[in-house]
């Protein structure tokens, strides 16, 4: 009984994975096809970069400066103080500012494509669409990815902007530093490969969002429990992905 | 009241569907059915709910699959269309949603703008203009024209959803539940709008309803879905000229004194 019930459940994974290859092959066909919907990409970039401002602006300063907050007791005890911008401008850059604007993007903007999608198929507003002669998924799948895709490497740039302000303030409330000073010592620490690696990191997450909230709110089961499945769905399974990526590609950067 | 007859041509089927079977798991919903549709004939399928009624005309479009059988709309096999045909031949079918199915993050403007601007490139701002302002007057709902589809009436939602369906001037016609849910005056409207379509549009249509009351009304001619299959097909009087209990209690529950 057990061992036809995992058999059951195995065949349904496959199914599964069978459907997604066929999302991601439709999306890439349909990603390259006129027509293209631009006035809906720029309406969903709106949607993305302006719906997620308030909490990422929050967030990102937040993170910079308890981070600056918190290593400068251990840089202290080496007497290595003065190291703190170019330490923080690392963190930042490398790894907080793509991962803190994933998961905040993950929340916010996956859970409404995904509840967006999942309500509309609800209603039939989907079905309405296809038998208008028009084509959903050009123009609700395929500008929703391609939105999340532009916007998040966007926000990712403000998010590590607004975090090493953090960390600036964090810093003056405690030494005398001139902006200038922070900021030659933060640039000066930066390399190339680190702003590369965040741009990589920021368009693979966004990518990663918007696909996974749309395939989860596009193929939701019908009725009201569908919408916050699909929601709740698009939030968890993007974060869990995010952080698969994240771990992959720290793997691979660390290689060059 | 009775339904007024228009010119129908019955030399020209523009929807047969033949032998179709379709199958939810082992749910068997459709056992090789057989139905045609004539010009400008206004075709009622009556049934219970859940004998796939909605089931066919999704067939019809394409947005679901037969197991078998074929299905030729407008001389064109839909099991057998890429997407791109496929969607050409959706221009020239209107579908009118049970629960209307407007987008309700666009304006009733918006909403009828949507197909028309996908489907003819080529209009310009004042025709697009036009064009939505003819069809939400034909359905006498043009002082909507920029409100949300929350702040509309269940009866006028079913309306936009018609003149949205009309905007692209389609052959068919597919309602799907026009009366579900409406007051009886309301019902009466909706009922003498499709009829008005049909007139206006020479569109031919398929009507799925369970209300007899719109049966009569708009429909030629009623076919009744039995356990999958149309078993009964005619004019109002001859559907109901049965003793069969299956049919019997459509007819009573309706026009018996009692009710």
């Amino acid at each position: 009984m057990n061992e036809a019930l995992m058999g059951k459940k195995f065949i349904n994974l496959l199914l599964e994975f069978a459907n997604i290859h066929r999302f991601f092959m439709r999306f890439l066909r349909e990603v390259l096809s006129p027509p293209y919907e631009f006035k809906e990409i720029i309406r969903q970039c709106f949607e993305v970069g302006w719906k997620s401002f308030p909490l990422i602006s929050l967030t990102g300063f937040i993170v910079g400066f308890v981070f600056t907050k918190q290593s400068r007791p251990s840089l202290e005890e080496f007497g290595a103080a003065s190291w703190l911008p170019a330490l923080i401008s690392i963190a930042i850059v490398r790894a907080l500012a793509p991962l803190v604007t994933a998961l905040i993007a993950s929340g916010k903007v996956g859970s409404q494509i995904g509840a967006e999608l999942s309500s509309m198929n609800v209603t039939e507003q989907i079905d309405a669409m296809e038998v208008s002669g028009t084509n959903p998924f050009k123009f609700l799948i395929v500008s929703r990815i391609i939105a999340t895709t532009i916007m998040i490497p966007i926000l990712c740039f403000y998010v590590a902007g607004i975090g090493l302000m953090g960390g600036y303030l964090s810093i003056i409330s405690k030494d005398q530093v001139s902006m200038l000073s922070f900021f030659t010592q933060v640039f000066e620490a930066i390399k190339f490969i680190d702003v590369f690696a965040m741009v990589l990191r920021a368009v693979i997450f966004g990518f990663t969002i918007g696909f996974v909230s749309t395939y989860v709110g596009y193929f939701s089961s019908k009725g009201t429990e569908g919408v916050g499945k699909a929601a709740n769905s698009a939030v968890v399974a993007s974060m869990f992905i995010v952080f698969i990526e994240e771990l992959l590609i720290v793997q691979v950067l660390s290689l060059i | 009241m009775k339904k007024q007859k228009f010119d129908i041509n019955y030399d020209r089927c523009v929807i047969n569907v033949e032998n179709v079977s379709k199958s939810f798991g082992n749910l068997h919903v459709l056992r090789g059915v057989d139905l045609k549709l004539y010009d400008r004939e206004n075709l009622v399928v009556l049934g219970r709910s859940g004998t796939g009624k909605s089931v066919l005309i999704k067939l019809i479009t394409g947005l679901l699959k037969p197991d078998a059988g074929e299905i030729d709309v407008l001389g064109q096999v839909v099991n057998q269309l890429n997407d791109r045909e496929l969607r050409a031949l959706r221009q020239r079918i209107g579908f009118s949603f049970q629960n209307s199915a407007l987008y309700d993050s666009m304006t009733v403007r918006e909403n009828l703008e949507f197909p028309l601007v996908r489907n003819k490139r080529n209009l310009t701002r004042a025709e697009i203009d036009k064009e939505v302002e003819d069809v939400l007057d034909g359905v006498g709902l043009l002082q909507t024209i920029n409100q949300m589809p929350s702040e509309l009436s269940g009866g006028q939602r079913k309306r936009i959803g018609i003149a949205r369906t009309l905007i692209l001037r389609p052959d068919i016609m597919l309602y799907d539940e026009p009366t579900a849910g409406l007051d009886p005056i309301t019902c009466l409207d909706i009922n003498g709008l499709i009829n008005e379509v049909q007139e206006r549009y020479k569109t031919s249509s398929i009507i799925i309803t369970h209300d007899l009351a719109c049966a009569k009304m708009v429909g030629d001619r009623i076919v009744m879905l039995l356990d999958g299959k149309f078993e009964r097909q005619g004019t109002f009087e001859e559907i109901f000229d049965t003793d069969d209990e299956r049919v019997k209690p459509f007819y009573d529950y309706n026009f018996t004194e009692e009710n």
